[in-house]
């Protein structure tokens, strides 16, 4: 008896591992054989590595380690020099050290706020979509006020309202981002709660939680997942918009935007010669584009996996 | 209307059940009374959109929005206790309902393709009918099986503590289990003495015990927690395993060749008529006394048709013990069917065993519907019934069928008229049968 109980729980464990197992492996070679996938995974891991190692690669000067440490206070910034491989901002800020720190304040607010759209996202979603009736009236109309306004005007009005920083640049991007999501799942949930397979489960007494949580987001997440994967690096430029039209943190941090923004003065550069400081342009614009570029090309190859109708071809 | 017959197991009394609409409300059931025996195949027969399916949804009250039951009653006799009475399933809650539902009454559904979660596995699937009804048969079992298996071990190796730790997760679950099994049994036997009481003290103490009902939950002390840590969940695997069990034999008492494999697979791995055999393992695993079979075969090719009917019937005589058959197709209800029911627009026509209402259809709608069966020597064009279906939305006034009746009289159209014994056990609601021929009065049986 001990043998054969034993070996079916090995027999369940291989044949139960193995379709999962061989979906896996599937979805890897599909993934690796995308170039452009390859590359986004690449740029975002590349990111991670630098944001990970930020203290050993720029080691702080201050406490505060989001401080960018300065040396002098002339306004003209210099060329990238020993002392400064990328050269320095207006006020002599290292250029280097904002860039490195300034990956990790990106990773907080795009993570981050994005989390926070997802799960609230998902939470009203929900609601309106399986529960409908008065919720879903009351929630759809909140996202229409939310439409109809335009997203970057809302978002310096409240963050003007609330008051500058990082963090208040947070709190609005995760105010101002959920409606997308929120109406992405609704209208999956709606789909698939009309699917036969919903009456099935009711007809077999599950209830309602989990009808929801078994039967019906697993079958209407996927777009909403998508959706979060391609907004991280949509939600980083309107972060360091917002910083870059001064709204965000205050000068001197460690902020992509800030840097845009510390640097702004010298884009047209001198008299006589346009491109006397083109390393305060060209090298943090540089780096947000690769890092966004990084989160689409990531996003599109999440949508070529998830999605059925791109999976199979 | 009088009690209904000894053997009755479910029954619809006077059922009006509306939708209401965006264009007006949609009268889909106009008091049907419709009563289903015990061990008895009943076949429910009529066009599209005469309320056969409403009529089951309403049975199991999964009618959907923005369908609501308006008046009448449901009552179940699920056994011997409440043979008299019966529960009346409206006055009911809905977690009760949910305890019923697939438990005691399972329903087919017509397309299996999409009668199944495409991201779940067969196994998970079927096994979702265990988890939700069978949790404690299927826990005990595991527990009976991690002692055996402990038995075997050496005392104190790293593996017999680990079953050990299971088995006490496990039991913690078991006792969570009969507490509620136990509390729930006092309050439906209360509720059942009540049920006949009026008067507002009884009233209430209903709708405390209802609330009461409703609250319970199984509670499993600390396997609550556990369940909800990541490494300490695993401790229920060898309940997956159980579970699995059942699913695989389940599979395998269906017929459906090499179960082990196919429990393992998704639905769109699977052909369409294997499909449907796992819709109805889904339907059979807590032994029904009612099955539901919503034209199980209506989307199959003819081979497999016959191959799911031949199934139906084999596992009738095994194990369940009614069978309601809705379909549109008259062959099939001679071929399956004790009695039959015929349905048009939201009203019980005719109900008779089936021999008798072939041989002697006595409402016009029936004899319209088999006149309009093609016959294997059939040499003249075939009949038909003239005119359509109506909008229910705004249907005739009485019989709703006087519009298109070949044997109209004046009172049809003002009066609705009342389903009458013509026959011994044949029943039929038609002016051209008045009451009084036979004195018995009231719904068919």
């Amino acid at each position: 008896m001990k043998g054969r109980t034993m070996e079916t729980s090995t027999d369940r464990r291989l044949s139960a591992a193995h379709p999962r197992l061989k979906e896996l492996l599937f979805t890897l070679r599909r993934f690796l054989k995308n170039p452009l996938s390859v590359i986004g995974l690449s740029l975002v891991v590349i990111f991670g590595i630098i944001a990970l190692l930020a203290p050993v690669l720029a080691p702080p000067k201050y406490p505060d380690p989001f401080r960018i440490p300065h040396t002098g206070f002339r306004i003209e910034p210099s060329p990238p020099s020993a002392a400064h491989p990328l050269g320095t901002m207006q006020q002599q800020y290292d250029m280097l050290y904002g860039l490195i720190w300034g990956t990790r304040s990106a990773f907080r607010i795009g993570v981050f706020v994005v989390a926070a759209n997802l799960l609230i996202g998902i939470i009203l979603g929900v609601l309106a979509g399986y529960f409908g009736g008065a919720w879903d009236e009351i929630i759809m109309r909140i996202t229409d006020i939310f439409f109809a306004i335009p997203y970057l005007v809302m978002a310096m009005a409240l963050v003007v309202a609330i008051g500058r920083g990082l963090k208040a640049v947070t709190i609005v991007l995760i105010i101002t981002g959920w409606p997308s999501y929120t109406r992405v799942l609704r209208s999956d949930i709606l789909v698939t709660r009309g699917r036969d397979f919903i009456q099935a489960a009711r007809a077999s007494g599950a209830s309602h939680l989990r009808i929801m949580i078994n039967h019906i987001l697993p079958n209407a997440m996927y777009s909403v997942l998508i959706l979060a994967s391609l907004n991280i690096g949509t939600t980083i430029l309107t972060a360091a918009a917002l910083s870059f039209l001064g709204l965000g943190s205050e000068t001197g941090t460690a902020d992509w935007g800030q840097i845009i923004s510390l640097c702004r003065n010298w884009i047209v550069g001198a008299p006589g010669n346009r491109f006397a400081y083109w390393y305060v342009v060209f090298i943090p614009g540089f780096v947000i584009s690769l890092f966004v570029l990084g989160w689409n090309l990531m996003g599109d190859a999440v949508r070529d996996i998830f999605d059925p109708r791109m999976r199979r071809r | 209307m009088r009690p209904a017959g000894a053997g009755a197991l479910a029954e619809t009394r006077d059922l009006v059940t509306n939708f209401y609409t965006f264009e007006g409300v949609v009268h889909a059931l106009n008091g049907v009374s419709v009563v289903i025996r015990r061990g008895e195949t009943y076949g429910l027969v009529g066009e599209s959109g005469c309320g056969k399916s409403v009529t089951v949804r309403s049975l199991m009250r999964i009618v959907q929005a923005p369908g609501r039951i308006d008046s009448g009653a449901i009552l179940l006799f699920l056994n011997d206790s409440d043979q008299g009475a019966g529960i009346e399933i409206l006055e009911r809650t809905e977690t009760y309902m949910q305890s019923i539902r697939g438990s005691d009454i399972s329903m087919i559904f017509q397309e299996p393709g999409a009668a199944l979660n495409p991201v779940l596995s067969v196994r998970d699937q079927v096994g979702e009918s265990f988890r939700l009804h069978r949790m404690e048969q299927m826990i005990d079992e595991t527990l009976a099986g991690l002692e055996e298996s402990r038995r075997g071990m050496r005392s104190g190796s790293p593996r017999r503590l680990v079953r050990a730790l299971q088995g006490a997760l496990l039991r913690a679950e078991s006792r969570g289990f009969k507490r509620f099994a136990a509390a729930v049994s006092r309050i439906d036997a209360e509720l059942a003495q009540l049920e006949s009481r009026d008067g507002a003290a009884a009233r209430i103490r209903r709708e405390a015990l209802n609330y009461a009902r409703d609250r319970a939950r199984p509670r499993g002390g600390a396997s609550a927690v556990a369940r909800r840590i990541p490494l300490l969940r695993r401790y229920r695997r060898p309940l997956d395993a159980t579970i699995r069990r059942h699913v695989v034999e389940l599979l395998r008492s269906l017929g459906i060749p090499n179960p082990a494999n196919v429990a393992e697979r998704y639905p769109h791995e699977l052909s369409g008529g294997m499909q449907q055999r796992i819709v109805i393992a889904m339907a059979l695993a807590c032994h029904p006394t009612l099955l539901v079979a919503d034209e199980p075969t209506s989307n199959l090719d003819v081979t497999i048709q016959a191959q799911i009917v031949e199934l139906i019937k084999d596992l009738k005589r095994s194990t369940i013990s009614s069978v309601l058959f809705i379909t549109h197709d008259l062959g099939l209800v001679a071929e399956v069917c004790d009695r039959v029911t015929v349905m048009y627009a939201g009203d019980v026509s005719e109900t008779a065993a089936v021999a008798e209402l072939f041989a002697r259809p006595l409402h016009p709608y029936t004899q319209g519907l088999l006149a309009s069966v093609p016959k294997v020597d059939q040499r003249e064009e075939l009949s038909m019934i003239p005119g359509a279906v109506p909008n229910l939305i705004r249907p005739p006034e009485g019989c709703r069928f006087h519009p298109r009746c070949p044997r109209r009289m004046e009172v049809c159209s003002r009066e609705k008229p009342p389903a009458v014994e013509h026959l011994p056990d044949h029943w039929v609601a038609c002016h051209l049968y008045p009451p009084a021929v036979r004195k018995a009065a009231g719904g068919p049986t």
